[in-house]
């Protein structure tokens, strides 16, 4: 595990999945982003709220990574997902499934475990 | 409005040069250009120079005083960092800075050394243009968030890897004759599937090389190139830069470049053109959908129609509307903050009859198109002969 100062509310968000209640930061016009957050990177609103993530998300886009990073080395190869939970996307790393059973529409779930190289804390999906 | 002239050009040879400090690329591409414009070097009043990855691969920041010194100049120097379009953002500052009078003489460029810290920790290094929290963490790498978008795309539009290979090979073709060029070898559809992917549904021969390189070009007024009789027919006459939010996520199109579609739209009503009348372009193919993404948000095609250009022939020199001519990113190598500026420097001695395949393109208006990260960033510049 790599030692250093927390990053304030994104460990603060992957603190909340790991106890299972995962939030994201929701505008007045109905916008989702990540925390910290003063404005909708959406739309500018600055009436923003914590609302709880939906359960489940949907698989938009992944790609199977093989020429990894130094961070990610032992994880190769691994798939990294856009998923859209709700009016949130978020990326992350998808396991739990064979790479080539990987679709586009596939129903994830939210966690947060440790990367196979250095431990960090990173957020994984899964299928549901 | 009085239009900034090209009145010289400089390159390196794009390629692996790792023992070569950045300092000694920038000297050999910027003394090129010096030496090409036949401007005294005494009339130089301000050094725009565009480098993204100095401290991870060279330890080393404050790169703009560094740069000019390299060149023999004692002139204000300033760095432009906007990842890959580093020095497209580095040009467009440097056209505002002479329409405005502040300056009759700039020099502009760009270098990065790469190759000298392997293909890890350059993959690393490339990486830290995405999000850091919310992508990287979570495994983005460069070609990795360039195959997300290209799945994207092939699921609203079609297309598949054949038609990105297609891509591949005709910047490679294009390359065959561009001496300064990283990648002078023909390759076949089939070598391109063939390759070892690196981020599926992206393999090697999708994606730009790591290179080292610098780029440059002298910039002077209308005023001193007339008064100085210079020998300079270019001109770039317009300029725009449109952004995007970082993370690729929080884009509202996963398969489209809106930052590349805001930046021409200003690049071509300041110079008074649409995209109907551009005759050639470089456009920023780090990867093979780049230059898809790039061609559409620029108004060559439609939104899912780009996709088939290269396969149809008609992005190829000898086509009706010629792409990177040079090889691009993909072909001529990608020093990253260098490239930009590169662009120019080939659509400038394209239009001046002096770049291989000049006499296969006809036409008088060039587009350079210069892309950050996923395209939170973007340049567009258009060159016309004016002289």
């Amino acid at each position: 595990m790599t030692e250093t100062a927390r990053d304030g509310e994104f460990d603060e968000l992957l603190d909340a999945i790991e106890e299972d209640r995962g939030y994201y930061v929701r505008c007045a016009n109905g916008h989702g982003s990540l925390p910290p957050r003063r404005v909708c990177p959406h739309c500018g609103s600055r009436e923003l709220a914590d609302e709880p993530l939906p359960d489940a998300g949907t698989v938009e886009t992944f790609s199977l990574i093989t020429v990894a990073t130094p961070q990610f080395t032992e994880d190769a190869p691994y798939v990294t997902a856009i998923a859209s939970f709700g009016d949130v996307r978020i990326t992350g790393l998808l396991r739990g499934t064979d790479h080539g059973d990987v679709e586009v529409g596939m129903t994830v779930g939210i966690a947060v475990e440790e990367t196979e190289t250095t431990g960090d804390r990173a957020i994984v999906f899964r299928p549901r | 409005m009085s239009h900034p002239r090209v009145a010289g050009v400089g390159l390196t040879h794009f390629g692996e040069h790792p023992e070569r400090t950045g300092r000694d690329l920038f000297a050999d591409a910027g003394l090129a250009a010096l030496d090409d414009s036949g401007v005294d070097p005494d009339d130089v009043e301000s050094l725009f120079y565009g480098n993204f990855m100095g401290e991870l691969a060279e330890h080393q920041g404050h790169q703009g005083p560094l740069m000019a010194e390299a060149v023999g100049l004692d002139v204000p120097a300033t760095r432009f960092e906007a990842a890959c379009a580093s020095s497209g953002a580095a040009i467009r500052e440097a056209v505002k800075t002479v329409r405005n009078g502040e300056a009759d003489v700039v020099l502009v460029g760009g270098a990065e050394r790469m190759t000298n810290i392997g293909t890890p920790a350059a993959t690393d290094a490339l990486s830290i243009a995405a999000d850091d929290l919310y992508e990287i963490r979570s495994g983005m790498t460069f070609p990795g968030a360039y195959a997300l978008m290209a799945r994207s795309y092939f699921r609203e539009y079609g297309g598949s890897r054949e038609d990105l290979a297609a891509i591949a090979v005709k910047n490679h073709e294009h390359a065959l004759e561009n001496e300064y060029a990283q990648l002078r070898t023909e390759i076949t559809v089939e070598d391109v599937l063939d390759a070892p992917t690196i981020a599926a549904p992206l393999g090697l021969y999708d994606s730009c090389p790591i290179t080292d390189g610098a780029s440059a070009l002298v910039l002077t007024s209308e005023d001193y190139a007339e008064n100085h009789g210079l020998d300079a027919s270019v001109g770039i006459t317009g300029t725009g830069q449109g952004g995007d939010n970082l993370a690729l996520h929080d884009r509202e199109y996963l398969a489209r470049s809106p930052a590349t579609a805001e930046a021409a739209e200003e690049a071509y009503d300041d110079a008074g053109i649409g995209p109907d009348d551009v005759d050639v372009l470089e456009v920023h193919d780090c990867f093979t959908i780049a230059e898809v993404l790039a061609l559409e948000a620029l108004g060559m095609y439609e939104y899912g129609e780009a996709i088939a250009a290269a396969r149809n022939g008609e992005t190829y020199c000898t086509g009706k509307l010629p792409v990177n001519v040079s090889g691009g990113l993909k072909a001529k190598g990608h020093p990253v903050g260098a490239t930009g500026v590169a662009q120019v420097v080939a659509l400038t001695e394209l239009l001046e009859g002096r770049f291989p395949h000049a006499d296969e393109v006809d036409g008088e208006t060039a587009v350079a198109h210069n892309a950050g990260g996923t395209v939170a960033s973007a340049t567009v510049h258009v060159l016309e002969v004016v002289a």
